[in-house]
């Protein structure tokens, strides 16, 4: 079901004595159609409604919680909002978001775009139906399954790993490792990578697809090789195709919030190395600190919830802008 | 493909020397034994750190011969094929190894007495109990949010098909695929925030379904869309020319038509909503007992029951079982709406000339 119709049907060409909104031109309009253009309209305007009251009114109890913050709300690295005073800030979260989010991405845009290219380029025909349909399994998998899975079968195949990375790059501070538990933020970015694989696997292939034909013919005519026509023809037409698929993963990414809570040992700092436990991502904190809260506590936990809705807003339009500049294909049935 | 038949170094030919077809093969085989091998006599404990080796090994050792033989724009071709092939495999065996460990693990407790029983009097400890009444709260969650979804997300596209044009249309296409970027945890709290913070609703199923109607509602309106866009133009033209008003068009012509599609449509948002464990933790709550009333008081739900029992258990136990044979069950029920819908989906696509 690859939609790349170049819309097909729908608002057909101006059709004669019919209005904008399909009413007949001479004035009468059945009250059928009346009522039913209400409820479709209706149904759309309640989208905007429901955007916009999400907005509304985290915003409302953000800045109640906000206003009672001791504490600055962006740089603090504490969580403390039933203490008197209460003090609560969202800079751990901040940075283990991007950076959990940034160690995906650098996993996952890679392979993606290799699984795209699999698919589209390299793959027998008889195979890339399957593997395709093996992709969107991996994309209906639910999250509480693969932090089950990450908790308690990736994490312990990880030792070894780790012990690599900090031989040969401890040096580097960032993948310095302490023996404890793997459960840092660096095997969130791991876990993470592997749900947000399908997403930008399905948006690029999309985008593979729509090469020009014509363009990769004339490459191997001239004798390229299958990889100098990918890097010659495939790659440069589908590059901002590409990017707005990966910030879509990233949207995804930045979140998910089961199998981060399931598998981070969290804690309210900041450290160096990403191979040791701790730290924090907004929704994981959300989940893990919802059951406690206070009145307070919930509000303060709106407020961080606020803050991620504003970056994954920011993220995902900006994706949709690039994509919507090239109608041809849409990631949202991906 | 006449280059089959031409391996080996042939003087003379217009072609330059090819490698032989079972060449990346026979690479594949010997760096996984050398990997393993290397592993072995290093003591690794860890599958990743053999299969990286391997995978190095390949990437490598395919360049290398190639380069030799070929030339060194074809080792090149050879390494991007080799990756791209690497690339597959790595995001291939995660997901075994999470179907594998998931039915192993999970058919240990798995039986019609887990379907049947709830945990009511059994402690997180102890062996038996089941998951009934996640069943029941995840069945009725989610039943209340495909009720409220789906007539909200049909209609919302047939106006961006039927009728949309201009500013407003054009705000709702972009909203709704902002929408389906809505992390779930944020729906959640929205929820939480308007129905129980300040409207003083308590915890209950329905005010999960609701959040779960959030995230449906985005994913219902694109496929229902892209479906309707594929009814032929000729169908409507027919219709009204037959002075059959626009909205007996759309409702007894065009949805029709569509109607497997979207079908498919709603039964994949079912099938993703299903698996939504985050908005049910914060307003449903979750308990051991059995409510059947999605209105009032706190229910369970089955991805909260898992979340539930793996926290409880620490990952030992007879909790570590049932969260395990409830991942099962899940992963069954959302596997089962994928392979019905896409049946659904072939069996009624609509017969457009494309």
């Amino acid at each position: 079901m690859d939609i790349t119709t170049q819309n097909p049907t729908a608002p057909p060409a101006p059709q004669p004595g019919r209005t904008e909104d399909g009413r007949a031109a001479r004035g009468t309009t059945r009250p059928g159609d009346r009522i039913f253009l209400g409820l479709s309209r209706g149904s759309g305007i309640l989208v905007l409604v429901i955007m916009a009251a999400i907005a509304v009114f985290l915003t409302y109890r953000a800045v109640l919680a906000i206003g009672k913050d001791e504490a600055n709300f962006f740089t603090t690295f504490e969580w403390n909002p039933s203490g008197v005073p209460p003090q609560f800030g969202i800079a751990v979260l901040a940075f283990g978001t991007v950076v959990s989010s940034i160690i995906a991405m650098a996993i996952a845009v890679p392979i993606a775009v290799g699984i795209a290219l699999f698919l589209t380029h390299y793959a027998p025909r008889r195979l890339s139906g399957p593997i395709a349909y093996v992709i969107d399994l991996l994309a209906a998998v639910p999250s509480i399954v693969y932090g089950l899975w990450g908790a308690l079968v990736l994490v312990p195949q990880l030792d070894g790993l780790y012990g690599w990375l900090d031989d040969y790059l401890g040096w580097t501070g960032v993948f310095a490792w302490n023996g404890g538990a793997p459960r840092s933020l660096f095997t969130v970015g791991i876990l993470l990578a592997l749900m947000i694989l399908p997403i930008i696997t399905n948006v690029s292939r999309e985008v593979f697809r729509q090469v020009p034909q014509m363009h990769e013919e004339a490459a191997l005519a001239l004798g390229a090789t299958r990889w100098e026509v990918i890097r010659m023809a495939v790659l440069p037409f589908a590059r901002s195709g590409v990017i707005s698929a990966s910030m879509l993963g990233l949207g995804r990414a930045l979140g998910e919030t089961m199998a981060v809570a399931m598998v981070l040992s969290s804690s309210f700092d900041i450290q160096a190395t990403l191979l040791d436990p701790g730290g924090g991502t907004f929704a994981q904190n959300i989940a893990s600190k919802f059951n406690e809260a206070s009145e307070m506590g919930r509000d303060a936990l709106i407020a961080s919830g606020l803050v991620l809705f504003v970056i994954t807003l920011l993220v995902n339009g900006a994706a949709r802008l690039i994509i919507a500049r090239r109608k041809e294909y849409s990631g949202a049935n991906a | 493909m006449s280059h089959a038949t031409l391996s080996g170094k042939r003087p003379g030919g217009l072609r330059g020397a090819t490698l032989p077809k079972w060449f990346p093969w026979a690479v594949a085989v010997g760096a996984t034994a050398a990997g393993l091998g290397i592993s072995a006599a290093a003591g690794l404990q860890s599958s990743i750190q053999w299969a990286l080796i391997a995978a190095v090994l390949f990437i490598v050792g395919s360049y290398a011969v190639s380069a030799r033989v070929e030339g060194r724009r074809q080792a090149k071709d050879r390494t991007a094929t080799s990756m791209v092939w690497v690339a597959f495999l790595l995001a291939v065996i995660p997901l075994a190894s999470l179907v594998w460990e998931t039915v192993q693990r999970g058919v240990k407790v798995l039986d019609t007495y887990f379907l049947t029983r709830s945990m009511g009097v059994v402690a997180d400890s102890e062996p038996g109990g089941g998951i009934y009444h996640a069943l029941l709260g995840t069945l009725e969650q989610v039943g209340l949010a495909t009720l409220m979804a789906v007539p909200v997300g049909v209609l919302t596209a047939i106006y961006l098909v039927e009728y949309g044009r201009g500013n407003l249309a054009r705000a709702v296409t972009f909203f709704v695929d902002v929408m389906t970027g809505i992390p779930s945890i944020v729906a959640g709290l929205f929820v939480l925030s308007l129905w129980i913070v300040i409207l003083k609703m308590g915890y209950s199923g329905f005010a999960g379904s609701l959040a779960l109607a959030i995230l449906m509602i985005p994913v219902i309106v694109r496929s229902t869309e892209e479906m309707l866009k594929l009814v032929p133009n000729e169908l409507r033209e027919a219709s009204l020319a037959l002075g059959v008003p626009k909205w007996r068009t759309i409702l007894k012509v065009v949805v029709p038509t569509a109607i497997g599609g979207i079908t498919t449509g709603v039964m994949l948002a079912i099938a993703r909503i299903t698996g939504e464990t985050a908005p049910v933790l914060l307003l449903v709550w979750g308990t051991n007992f059995i409510n059947a009333n999605p209105f009032s008081d706190p229910q369970a739900s089955l991805p909260m029951y898992i979340y539930l029992q793996y926290s409880n258990s620490g990952g030992e136990g007879p909790g570590y079982d049932r969260a395990w044979a409830a991942a099962l069950t899940l992963i069954l029920f959302i596997m089962i709406l994928n392979l019905v819908a896409r049946g659904i989906a072939r069996w009624k696509a609509p017969k457009s000339g494309r």
